[in-house]
């Protein structure tokens, strides 16, 4: 198929899914809304995931710190001057930040950039460490973050989270939001850059001595990855319109984490689908918190806390079994696409070891 | 400056019960440290649930004496007992399906298997704090002159240790610790010398998770505290450890532990206003050590063949 | 002219003394040759030239294209291959899971001049740069016939197509200096002369100078201009393939003695 074809095809593509997110704007609750918003919120963040992890086989677990930064500027900056005194009311605003408020895209692209700046120079110490090292100096930044937010009580409200931050549950925002993450992300890895990201993961020594300067890329990655995270981050809050230092425990990583175990490490029409599944998975699991009666009996089974239990053992099975995912390292593409309506069939036929 | 101030307040009491703190706390540490060193020597990987096994074993023991009202040595045993089963049987089913798999599978299964207990336990026992029984004994209070401290806090360090000797014991002067030595040096070799490498495997998370169970015990009681997420930072904070001690040392553990714990408490001592970043103690010296002497204070450097 | 050339490099681990000054002096053009006995230290000589190890002890200075020479001794595998010294490893070291083209493709990212950002947002300057590049790798995987493969996965290569892949890489980078670490190793006769008859060209075609280790005598003795013999980290002797086949204590350590004389 022709490039311009493609391009044509991919172009129309993203006009159905807005008008898509249109009507649902319209058409459902906001309860349902809001589910597909936060299934769009988590496909960014688990995309800016993938960036690191499963593009540059770099073991990081810091979104969860990333995103707090990027909710926390948007729930600074973005509460309206006037119900300020109302919002902090343990802790009166710092008066170097009291008067200032930034329009919504202005407090998410800030955020971004914060959660940027912050990758770099936590990447300086921590991305020249191995596999799991990394994993575990990300985790602790991620706690560290939220610990500092926790503490600098005249910035953000501590512990007692800040509210009042103006809503958005629009899909039509969110969406767009969500295929300008896609399409940067996409167009980063098709191009040189994203693959000598790829070689880093494939083979670090190899890539090195191909005259990719290691950490360079790495903190290129990191800090990419954290700038989408803190966007996301942002959109979570305004979702929200609370933040609390709690809602950014290093766990909510783990939901990121399974998002891209499922949908494929190192696809990005991975981590949509992923971000689908779990998101609504997430949702639909909630039958198990309730106590369910079948034919007049109490199953015992079934209280809070059970769905989490659910969740977690399907995570494991899909390391344990599962561990390439949906799409693997493919994507969804055109090609792909043609090929598949002309024989659906083919898809499931094993091509060699997987 | 405050710090003056603060320590001109300090009576030789205080003071002398803060130091009992950072030795308690220290070697508690020291013991969980163990079994993270232990198992990334043999495996070469986090075992991210070692921090939720300890906390587990919280909970066993709570179960045995406040529910199933054991006395308290006993509760020690069984504590001890189901806690080495839990951790051979994580290394069963989540990581040992996966030894031949690219390094973050594990990584992640290990994460997974860490998840999974915290949530098992929020939804069996709630996420409601329960406290530690309360034993009498170790409660009491010890006079040294002016000064009051807990039984608790001298036995700590005695049993961590005597869990040290014997441990080190085990390692060179047995079968078994030889053999696990010589997993941790050659995996493969050791696999064609005829070494039973998932019989070794095993014994090695049952040790660290024995230890961690008594070390858990002992926290339970100095700490009354439990929750189902409580093993989490002491758990990162222990890996620290490790590391800090030299990954796969296992005297390094005890060192680096020592490290942590006596740092955070004569932090927070010196500098009250800073407790609320107490946490954030360890990972600034993981980041200075990783720095300065990346493979830890005793150990060694690993060259890679290229 | 030197291209390359040590003052006497030592390289320790610990107690091992893996290499000890050791002196070169490559010309430019040359086919130098690294032989010896396994563990006499040869990959770590090679290590040291390319930045992996830094030597214990000596410098290593390299003459760039503009004719001045830099030390280059403990620098960075990737600013090394960006001056111009390009390497090939003993085990195959591909990008197991990219395809033959993205392997080749990859070996362009370092003289890429635009940034991240031109990249993602394929401003014209960066295409220009890429479709320079595309264009540059269709030659160099015609020329080698492994263009009609270049969708497959190079961990689907048999083994010699591998190897080639793995020096046709290494080319990508536009080197002045190109490492071979054993290229040869594992291949009969036929697929070692043919080797031999494909870095004689490329050698001839990209100017280069080729610095190898290998274990096959014909291929160092058909082609080498130079050769250096390595013993236990010393180098017991330099010279043309003529003077060392005749040279006692290499044959004595090395290279044995012909039965039938």
């Amino acid at each position: 198929m022709a490039k311009k074809q493609k391009l044509i095809l991919t172009i129309l593509l993203l006009i159905v899914l807005f008008a898509l997110s249109w009507v649902v704007n319209i058409a459902m609750d906001s309860y349902v809304r809001r589910i597909i918003n936060l299934c769009l919120i988590y496909a960014i963040i688990g995309l800016s995931m993938n960036v690191t992890n499963g593009f540059t086989g770099q073991f990081a677990l810091g979104q969860a710190g990333f995103m707090a930064l990027g909710a926390y500027v948007v729930g600074v900056f973005t509460v309206p001057v006037k119900l300020r005194a109302s919002v902090f009311y343990a802790v009166p605003m710092n008066p170097l930040i009291a008067n200032i408020q930034l329009p919504v895209w202005a407090a998410l692209i800030g955020g971004g950039i914060l959660a940027a700046f912050v990758a770099f120079l936590i990447g300086a110490p921590v991305l020249r460490l191995k596999g799991d090292y990394l994993a575990i100096a990300t985790l602790g930044f991620s706690e560290i973050i939220r610990i500092v937010i926790t503490n600098a009580s005249s910035f953000t409200h501590g512990a007692l989270g800040i509210k009042d931050i103006p809503t958005l549950n629009d899909t039509r925002y969110i969406f767009v939001a969500t295929a300008i993450t896609f399409i940067f992300i996409s167009l980063l890895i098709n191009s040189s850059y994203g693959r000598a990201f790829k070689a880093i993961r494939e083979d670090e020594i190899a890539a090195e001595a191909m005259g990719i300067d290691l950490y360079k890329h790495k903190c290129l990655a990191f800090m990419i990855s954290a700038f989408f995270a803190g966007i996301g981050g942002g959109l979570y809050a305004m979702l929200l319109g609370t933040v609390d230092p709690k809602n950014f425990l290093f766990t909510l990583t783990y939901n990121f984490l399974l998002i891209i175990v499922l949908g494929g490490m190192g696809s990005i029409t991975g981590s949509m689908l992923g971000a689908i599944v779990v998101t609504a998975g997430l949702e639909y699991l909630r039958v198990f918190d309730e106590p369910l009666e079948l034919f007049g009996v109490n199953i015992p089974l079934f209280r809070p806390g059970f769905r989490m239990v659910i969740f977690s053992i399907l995570l494991m099975i899909c390391v344990l079994f599962w561990r390439h995912g949906i799409m693997g390292t493919k994507e969804f593409t055109w090609d792909g696409a043609r090929e598949f309506v002309k024989h659906p069939l083919r898809m499931f036929h094993r091509k060699g070891v997987a | 400056m405050e710090i003056f101030q603060t320590i001109a307040n300090m009576t030789g009491a205080a003071l002398a019960q803060h130091v009992a703190n950072g030795i308690s706390l220290g070697s508690l540490y020291a013991l969980i440290a163990i079994g993270y060193t232990m198992v990334y020597g043999i495996l070469l990987m986090i075992n991210f649930a070692h921090g939720d096994i300890v906390m587990m074993a919280c909970y066993f023991a709570y179960f045995g004496i406040a529910v199933f009202n054991l006395p308290w040595y006993i509760t020690v045993v069984v504590t001890v007992v189901l806690t080495a089963l839990l951790g051979a049987l994580i290394e069963r089913t989540a990581y040992r399906p996966l030894r031949d798999a690219p390094k973050n599978s594990v990584l992640i299964s290990a994460i997974g298997a860490s998840f999974l207990l915290e949530n098992l336990a929020n939804y069996l026992f709630s996420g409601r704090p329960k406290r530690f029984p309360r034993i009498p004994i170790l409660e009491q209070n010890v006079s040294l002159g002016s000064v009051q401290i807990q039984v608790i806090s001298f036995v700590i360090p005695v049993v961590t240790i005597l869990g040290l000797l014997i441990l080190l014991h085990i390692v060179n002067h047995t079968k078994t610790g030889m053999a696990m030595r010589a997993v941790s040096k050659d995996y493969e070799i050791a696999r064609v010398m005829g070494i039973n490498i998932d019989n070794v495997i095993s014994a090695t998370f049952m040790i660290g998770s024995a230890l961690a169970a008594v070390g858990a015990f002992m926290w339970g009681v100095k700490y009354p505290g439990i929750t189902p997420m409580m093993g989490v930072m002491p758990g990162l904070k222990c890996f620290i450890a490790a590391v800090i001690g030299g990954i796969g040392n296992i005297k390094g553990a005890v060192l680096g532990g020592f490290i942590l714990g006596m740092g955070e408490i004569m932090i927070v001592a010196f500098f009250p206003q800073l407790s609320g970043y107490r946490d954030a103690f360890a990972f600034i010296v993981l980041i200075v050590i990783l720095f300065y002497k990346p493979t830890g204070l005793m150990g060694e450097k690993l060259m890679e063949k290229v | 002219m030197d291209v390359l050339r040590t003052d006497g490099i030592t390289m320790q681990f610990g107690g091992v003394r893996a290499v000890s000054d050791l002196k070169l002096n490559i010309q430019e053009g040359e086919i130098v040759a690294l032989i010896g006995p396994n563990g006499a230290g040869k990959t770590t000589v090679f290590n040291m030239v390319t930045g992996v190890y830094k030597p214990t002890s000596g410098n290593i200075f390299y003459t760039k294209e503009t004719g001045k020479e830099v030390n280059i001794t403990g620098k960075k595998p990737s600013d090394i291959a960006k001056l111009g010294i390009a390497r090939t490893f003993q085990n195959i070291r591909l990008f197991k899971d990219l395809t033959v083209y993205e392997n080749v493709l990859i070996a362009k990212h370092l003289h890429l001049k635009s940034d991240f950002l031109s990249a993602t947002l394929h401003l014209p300057w960066y295409m220009k740069e890429e479709n320079n590049d595309k264009k540059e790798v269709e030659e160099l995987l015609k020329s080698v016939n492994l263009w009609d493969i270049r969708e497959e996965k190079s961990s689907s290569l048999p083994y010699g197509q591998q190897r080639r892949l793995e020096i046709v890489r290494a080319l990508a980078t536009s080197p002045k200096v190109l490492l071979l670490d054993e290229p040869a190793a594992g291949m009969n006769p036929n697929e070692t002369e043919d080797l031999t008859g494909f870095i004689k060209e490329i050698h001839d075609k990209f100017k280069l100078t080729v610095f190898m280790i290998e274990h096959h005598m014909d291929l160092v003795m058909d082609i080498s201009d130079c050769i250096y013999v390595l013993d236990f980290g010393e180098n017991i002797a330099k010279g043309t393939p003529d003077e060392i086949q005749s040279n006692d204590r290499v044959i004595q350590a090395y290279l044995g003695v012909d039965e039938d004389a």
